[in-house]
């Protein structure tokens, strides 16, 4: 670990990884906890309890707001371990002098979110600090869910089984960079912002039996792969050329130099099935979204490595990203 | 007339077909040569295609690539960081530059640890965001720490233009730009160089043409082949060398005629000639001091020059890189990043040693990203 903790620790790649292995986990640990799911299940597998906190620069952006992000992203941690969300709560800290009206629009935006999840906010805590104390507005939301369907793990991937994405990948992180001090790019993108939850039931209905699931957020779909390939000791081969990625997504890409891969979703999941239930699967998720697709078969290649081919006969690793993203020089 | 999408300008360029094509004219074309060659590609733009997209698994192996010293954060000496970092951590100072700069160690750490001391330190894609930072905040010094070769020079000479005309009185400069061709001549004019050939980068001589080469094949005998950033622009200047070897030639050849031509901008030439000069010597890291490598803002200029005004804050020692790190082997084509005892292990992209290991296009980066299967 460094002396100090850099904006690298919160990226969701190798270094958050480390903070919270060798800080948290060492002083926290227990056997619910070092499962390192989205959420955890408790009370013999009928609850799924999670908490997350929302920072986010600009407030409000294409296609949502911090108050959208805050409800979908606890949420849908809830809904990858296959439960419903049912309770939640909502912390805000505010930076003295911010706007009432623009409280109220992300609490409105809040309200809407939970309607699709079909979830109450049933208790919160309201502080005020002064001004530089926090950037604007920051958003704490911990939520409980009903386990529906059991059994969810990131450890479960075996030979022959098939990955899928639920959509084109990386809008989020892309709409927020293009949109960032400093780049000035205009675009537009939209953040794929969105409730999980109505997609995961649909998948259960059509009686897909879920191996893995999770939203790929920070460290993007990239992080998902890696986490999955060490947790089940598999290799995940993708086939390069078949991950849906937008072409504004891939125009930011080139332009400042970052993989599509690497980029956090705010509404997109990676899901692993057996080989049979691949094109049910399919048909399910490309309706909510025609660019969904399988990526990946699991293999035992390279074990605990996701391997990329590329269309050419050629193959290289794709690792967890890693340090603070930025955009390249020339 | 349908109109020109992004995509057009990469999407034919890493078709899987003509990738393959190519790897199969070169595997016949190399059987030809008498002996193995070895192709420096100078920017690491190019290292980074190379490695990304694997093009050694598809090369025989009588062609052979150095890694050049074409990367902007790999080549600063480490005193130059420790400029950057020295004023960073002054008052009232908004220290700006370019992406992956914000990473490399100096002595004292890098920008991302004085930024999370409390430095104001910020990256830009463009440097003309620091006009916008300079008047968000009048009451602070906005210094631009300005890197990179002759792909961004013209960028730092607009902002300095913009300066100089609107009299914007707290933007300065601190300027780190170096020049292509007298690295390459310092290279090949060393005892132990194997260099055969060059890939030349293609953006930099969009700037300044091709003819900053005419003397590779001239005077040193090394063909160079101006090449774009693509898989396919990289494999077609590979084979237009290895044509070059077998049918006995040694050219100035241009790969990238898309936007390269033999003279280059000369508008953004001549901007840069306004306001920069050479300076006699640059310190390269691992490369010692290069003749006329470097460039400085001209003396006209010198009260928006940060390393006039802030002079006395720096030491003006020359600083010596970790005793174990090759990157200075690295940089002048001698050794590759396997060859380092402390890589992938204590050096990595999460605790880089040496610089590179920093930048996205620095060697060791991209082999220790890209290159594990090779």
């Amino acid at each position: 670990m460094t002396k100090t903790i850099t904006i690298a620790h919160g990226n969701g790649g190798q270094e958050n990884n480390e903070l919270i292995k060798e800080l948290f986990y060492k002083h926290f640990e227990n056997d619910i906890l070092s499962k390192s799911e989205d959420a955890a299940v408790i009370e013999d597998g009928k609850l799924a309890f999670t908490t997350d906190s929302f920072t986010v620069s600009p407030l409000f952006f294409a296609g949502g707001d911090i108050g959208k992000l805050a409800v979908c992203g606890t949420c849908n941690d809830l809904a990858m371990m296959g439960a419903k969300p049912k309770y939640m709560t909502c912390s805000v800290i505010i930076e003295e002098g911010f706007a009432t009206s623009e409280l109220e629009k992300i609490v409105q935006s809040m309200k809407q979110e939970l309607a699709i999840n079909g979830a109450i906010v049933v208790s919160g805590d309201t502080k005020v600090v002064p001004r530089g104390s926090v950037d604007k507005l920051f958003i704490n939301t911990t939520g409980i869910g009903e386990i529906e369907y059991k059994g969810i793990s990131a450890s479960n991937l075996v030979r022959g089984m098939s990955i899928l994405v639920s959509r084109d990948v990386g809008c989020h992180g892309a709409t927020i960079f293009a949109a960032r001090e400093g780049i000035a790019l205009e675009s537009t993108l939209q953040t794929d912002c969105a409730s999980l939850y109505p997609q995961i039931k649909k998948l259960l209905d059509a009686r897909i039996k879920i191996v893995s699931l999770r939203d790929a957020t920070r460290g993007g779909v990239s992080a998902v792969l890696n986490e999955w390939a060490k947790s089940s000791d598999v290799c995940i081969e993708v086939d390069e050329e078949s991950i849906p990625v937008l072409e504004e997504v891939q125009g930011i890409c080139e332009m400042l130099g970052f993989e599509a891969v690497d980029l956090a979703n705010e509404g997109t999941f990676v899901l692993g099935v057996n080989k049979e239930d691949e094109q049910k699967a399919l048909e399910v998720l490309q309706e909510a979204h025609k660019s969904a697709s399988v990526i990946a078969t699991v293999s035992e290649q390279y074990k605990g490595k996701v391997l990329l081919n590329s269309s050419w006969g050629t193959k290289r690793f794709l690792d967890l990203p890693t340090g603070e993203l930025l955009p390249r020089i020339c | 007339m349908q109109e020109l999408q992004l995509k057009n300008l990469y999407d034919d360029f890493r078709d899987g077909e003509t990738i393959k094509a190519y790897a199969k004219i070169i595997a016949e074309d190399a059987k030809k040569l008498e002996k193995p060659i070895n192709i420096m590609e100078v920017c690491g733009g190019h290292t980074h295609t190379i490695m990304k997209f694997g093009l050694p698994q598809l090369l025989p192996s009588n062609i052979n690539f150095i890694h050049g010293p074409g990367c902007p954060v790999c080549i600063m000496p480490k005193e130059r960081i420790d400029h950057a970092y020295v004023l960073a951590m002054q008052e009232n100072v908004i220290l700006v530059t370019l992406g992956d700069m914000i990473k490399v160690p100096g002595s004292n750490g890098s920008l991302q640890d004085a930024r999370a001391k409390g430095a104001d330190v910020r990256f830009v894609y463009s440097p003309m965001e620091c006009i916008k930072i300079a008047k968000e905040n009048p009451d602070k010094k906005v210094i631009f720490f300005a890197i990179g070769f002759e792909t961004t020079t013209p960028m730092t000479a607009v902002l300095v233009a913009q300066v100089v005309q609107k009299k914007i009185p707290n933007i300065f400069f601190h300027i780190n730009h170096v020049t292509v061709p007298e690295v390459m001549s310092e290279l090949v004019n060393r005892e132990d160089s194997d260099i055969d050939a060059f890939l030349g980068p293609s953006h930099v001589s969009v700037i300044s043409g091709a003819k900053i080469y005419d003397a590779f094949p001239k005077k040193y005998g090394r063909p160079v082949v101006v090449t774009g950033f693509e898989p396919v622009d990289v494999m077609q200047g590979i084979s237009m060398i290895v044509k070059q070897f077998i049918e006995k030639r040694c050219e100035l050849e241009i790969q990238y005629k898309r936007l390269v031509n033999h003279d280059g901008n000369l508008k953004a030439q001549a901007l840069i000639e306004k306001y920069f000069e050479k300076v006699s010597l640059f310190r390269w890291r691992g490369l010692g001091n290069v003749p006329e490598s470097g460039l400085k803002l001209r003396d006209a200029f010198a009260e928006y020059d940060a390393e006039v005004i802030y002079k006395d804050l720096f030491l003006v020692a020359e600083v010596e890189d970790h005793k174990l790190c090759i990157c200075g082997d690295i940089l002048r084509g001698m050794a590759k990043p396997k060859d380092c005892t402390i890589f992938g292990t204590v050096c990595k992209p999460t605790t880089p040693i040496g610089s590179c290991m920093v930048s996205s296009e620095g060697a060791c980066a991209a082999y220790y990203k890209y290159g594990n299967l090779l």
